[in-house]
């Protein structure tokens, strides 16, 4: 039997990590782990038709975590020799308020993940910096021949090569290498002394192939041009209660936010969530079905397994408009009494776990998405978003449009100014009257943010009919 | 202490012996920042302690120009074989990209000469339990204030220290020490009628462990802004006089902070572009950014480049009268730096403020929200609404309901929406309460007209 191939990325051996293990994992300590990160980092980006700039960052690290009941100690070390790992591993145990002795190294079995989502032709490393940077001139002349009107470019490609190895006091001693990138692009257009910006991207767990196929990337240029052209004649945008309609793909943002963070396992042990209470209950309107799914082949939130080693999976959040599982990691599943699902995550070796999202999306429905648009009077067709957030104890939510256009007698009119909606995440989703059947999921750049760690994260969402919501224009 | 002063001689040589390095690699110019520090940092929830965390970090980040050309890197790693080969790649990387005509350090007679005192170091070590306790009694004081504060995200204690080292090919070497201490609660209050749950929080953080307030102080305040939040409703859509309190005035000082950093502005990605030197906002509107402020959260000696840092006036009199720059953001506009690079290792530097605030007025925040027939109070912002190349502005807002000058009931699940250009111009009345609890800090505003929508 050999070692687990990823230790060597870190020059350790399996005895001194179940070591460093044992140390932790005193008699009073219920589960400790250790979580091993060694990351890199590149960045070429461009402005003004230059590729100016190009970064690269290197690190590596160990976390190490000691829980007893609902205690948690850990502690970090960007060192990781055996010296190190020994202070780290009893500042976590302090925790326990446990003195060293009685220490019970558990029996690891190692585990190889079973599946890769994530297979890639060439590691990014192997990706000169001047394919990167012929392909960000490419970018700049697609949108500037879009259009005149598109006076700078602004574009970046990002990349994130990770190797993790968890040792957990449960048994665990897995390992995964982790790519990840994407491409992002801004156009600044101009007309008249008027300026407007418009933005599109993409990526995922894929290799640099990805952004080839089909010109992908010409077609990112494209698209951040003709939303920064559009909106050159965007009116006002209305304010007040109205129905709207939400287009396919990044605007699941929605769920993410109205429903998402609300359905953590964290605040709802604490009973700090709006959804505390509401299990087995009606939170959506019997159209609405909402999984979240770590397990979709190259997309951005997916993972073999997450950051505690489990193999993520599809967790069924809300099926039929009822409420019916939370997300977790091992330990609120543990308090919780509840399965654990896949989705302890962390941002990097500095960070504790936290439940977090995947992938979390609606799925199809039946109507045809003109029929949607056909059906609203007076309203909002809403299909790019900025950011969005929460607050988890009142629900109250908003994401903010990026892209809208007016719905005026059942067509699609003029272009709105950008717009933030806000509505109660345990109420909105119970005035969802329509689910296209044309259910997409976003290009690939969503980041999540909650306690000050960012992990990357996927939405989606077929097209849907909100009865409902308020939009924040200016117009009345 | 000695450990410390060695550790310092020992990075400030490795600095210099990397950029020596680097000029035998071909780097015509480089510089290299150096980070280490350590943080604590306990949570307690309902009287126990939910979470410990501990540790010390170091970084190293290195930028090379060869000729006109840069990139930057930065590691965790400080074996020599790791910096070595880091030298070498920061100088294979710059000679990836294109010439930028404007790229370079500072010119050798720009970096940073003296030394102020700026006391932002506070050698004070609190063992955890005292950290724990601190906590404890921050939150147990929110929990006992009022029977409907039912719940509690917790009580955090924070605290950390801090040395950076910046040296460069002109033999520029600098360095300072900080730290900081922080405390917060997270309160939740239950409606006991409704069952419905507010959360809202209050907090503290000083560089000088003896200047932040009590964790009674902290925990009341928490509890005061929950408790205050509960049979929060909506209001009707229509257009009124908006009052932010201090917390959410800060936060539009933020965004002019983002609209006058010379990136945006070089690249017409903010309002502001071409606007200096115009009237921004009434005459009564002073805006600085002032590094030098003792004791201050943004204040440092030298900025990201080694520049002195210094008292910049924003907006005089209510008019624009400096961008926030560094050498390269200058440079593209023909400027010269303001001392306000930033520079987060493995970065290249980019603008930051340093202390940067609205100067206050003379009236309270009463006496403001006395002047209001009907309108809004904001007390929290949420969400990202903001287009900072028009200035369009719309955030997801909740606070209180103005009627005859008083705060008549709380509302939510609204939104604010306007221009920030038109709002800037619109401010009516600033009040006296300016306080830091960062580094970008406003005392209550007034702005005459914005929409709400509501129901």
């Amino acid at each position: 039997m050999g070692e687990l191939v990823q230790l060597t990325s870190f020059g350790l051996t399996e005895g001194e990590v179940l070591e460093a293990l044992g140390r932790v994992k005193v008699r009073d300590v219920d589960y400790a782990d250790l979580y091993f990160e060694s990351s890199v980092s590149e960045s070429v980006s461009m402005e003004e038709s230059l590729v100016k700039r190009a970064t690269k960052s290197v690190s590596q690290g160990v976390g190490v975590r000691a829980t007893a009941g609902e205690k948690t100690g850990f502690a970090y070390s960007d060192e990781l020799s055996k010296k190190a790992l020994e202070l780290a591993a009893d500042t976590a145990r302090y925790i326990a308020n446990s003195p060293s002795g009685a220490h019970a190294v558990p029996v690891a079995v190692r585990q190889i993940p079973t599946r890769d989502l994530y297979p890639i032709e060439r590691a990014q490393v192997e990706v000169a910096t001047a394919e990167r940077v012929s392909l960000l001139n490419a970018i700049d002349a697609e949108a500037r021949r879009y259009d005149p009107r598109i006076k700078n470019v602004m574009a970046s490609f990002n990349t994130e090569y990770k190797v993790v190895i968890v040792a957990a006091s449960d048994g665990t001693l897995i390992g995964d290498v982790q790519p990840l990138s994407r491409l992002q692009v801004t156009c600044i257009a101009e007309e008249n002394g008027q300026r407007q910006a418009g933005s599109f991207g993409g990526g995922g767990r894929v290799g640099f192939e990805f952004y080839h196929g089909g010109d992908r990337y010409l077609r990112y240029a494209r698209e951040a041009a003709r939303e920064a052209i559009l909106n050159l004649s965007a009116v006002e945008a209305p304010a007040g209660v109205m129905p709207v309609v939400l287009g396919g793909g990044w605007p699941g943002i929605l769920l993410h936010e109205a429903i998402g963070h609300g359905l953590e396992a964290d605040f709802n042990r604490k009973k700090t969530s709006a959804f505390s209470n509401l299990l087995g209950k009606r939170v959506a309107s019997d159209v609405c079905t909402i999984v979240d799914d770590g397990t979709l082949p190259g997309r951005r939130g997916s993972l073999n397994m997450d950051d505690e080693g489990t193999p993520t999976g599809r967790t069924v959040l809300i099926e039929r408009g009822i409420l019916r599982g939370y997300i977790t990691d091992k330990l609120n599943a543990r308090l919780m009494g509840i399965p654990v699902t896949g989705n302890g995550r962390r941002e990097s070796y500095q960070s504790v776990v936290l439940p977090r999202m995947t992938n979390t999306f609606m799925l199809a429905g039946t109507s045809d998405p003109e029929d949607i648009i056909r059906s609203v009077d007076r309203g909002l067709y809403a299909v790019s978003f900025g950011g969005g957030q929460v607050d988890i104890t009142n629900g109250k939510f908003v994401f903010s449009a990026s892209e809208a256009y007016l719905i005026e007698g059942g067509k699609v009119t003029r272009p709105v100014k950008g717009a933030t909606l806000i509505g109660s995440g345990p109420e909105i989703l119970t005035k969802v009257s329509m689910v296209g059947h044309d259910l997409k999921l976003d290009e690939g750049i969503g980041t999540c943010g909650k306690e000050g760690q960012s992990v990357p994260v996927g939405v989606g969402l077929p097209t849907i009919r909100i009865d409902e919501i308020t939009v924040g224009g200016t117009q009345r | 202490m000695s450990q410390g002063i060695q550790q310092h001689d020992g990075y400030s040589h490795l600095a210099m012996d990397l950029l020596a390095k680097a000029k035998r690699s071909g780097a015509t110019e480089a510089d290299i920042i150096i980070a280490e520090g350590e943080t604590f940092s306990v949570q307690v929830r309902l009287g126990a302690v939910d979470r410990l965390t501990k540790a010390r970090e170091k970084h190293l980040g290195l930028r090379v120009f060869v000729g006109k050309r840069s990139a930057s890197t930065s590691t965790s790693d400080f074996s020599a074989d790791s910096l070595n080969q880091l030298v070498a790649e920061t100088c294979t990387l710059a000679k990836a990209v294109v010439e930028d005509q404007v790229s370079g350090l500072p010119s050798a007679d720009q970096m940073a000469g003296e030394k102020p005192e700026l006391d932002l170091y506070d050698p004070t070590r609190l063992n955890t339990e005292q950290q724990i306790e601190l906590a404890k009694r921050a939150e147990a004081a929110a929990l006992s204030m009022d029977e409907r504060v039912t719940n509690s995200e917790g009580g955090d204690f924070d605290s950390s220290s801090g040395r950076v080292v910046l040296g460069n090919s002109h033999g520029f070497v600098g360095e300072y020490q900080s730290s900081s201490f922080s405390m917060s609660v997270s309160p939740v209050a239950t409606d006991p009628e409704t069952g419905a749950m507010q959360r809202d929080s209050w907090y503290a953080v000083e560089r000088k462990f003896a200047k932040l307030d009590s964790p009674e102080a902290v925990g009341l305040e928490a509890a005061r802004r929950t408790v205050r939040k509960l049979g929060a409703r909506k209001v009707a859509t229509q257009r009124v006089p908006v009052v932010f309190d201090s917390e959410t005035a800060g936060s539009l000082m933020g965004n002019l902070c983002s609209a006058v950093s010379g990136y945006s502005l070089y690249k017409g990605a903010s309002f502001l572009a071409g606007q200096l030197g115009k009237p921004l906002a009434p005459e009564y509107v002073t805006v600085y950014d002032d590094g030098r402020v003792v004791g201050g959260l943004g204040s440092r000696p030298f900025d990201g480049e080694g520049l002195p840092t210094r008292k910049t006036t924003v907006v005089e009199r209510g008019v624009l009268k400096s961008y926030l720059l560094d050498t390269y953001s200058g440079r593209k506009l023909g400027l010269a730096s303001t001392g306000n690079a930033s520079r987060s290792v493995g970065e290249n530097p980019s603008v930051g403020p340093t202390n940067f605030y609205l100067a206050p007025g003379t009236k309270t925040a009463e006496d403001i929200i006395k002047t209001v027939k009907q309108g809004l109070y904001v007390t929290d912002l949420i969400g990202f609404g903001i287009n900072m190349v028009t200035g369009d502005y719309s955030r997801g807002a909740s606070g209180f309901w103005i009627e005859g000058g008083e705060l008549a009931y709380p509302v939510e699940e609204i939104t604010i929406a306007g221009n920030l250009k038109d709002m800037f111009a619109g401010i009516e009345m600033i009040g006296s309460d300016l306080v830091f609890r960062g580094r970008i800090a406003s005392p209550t505003i007034k702005i005459g007209e914005m929409t709400v929508a509501g129901s």
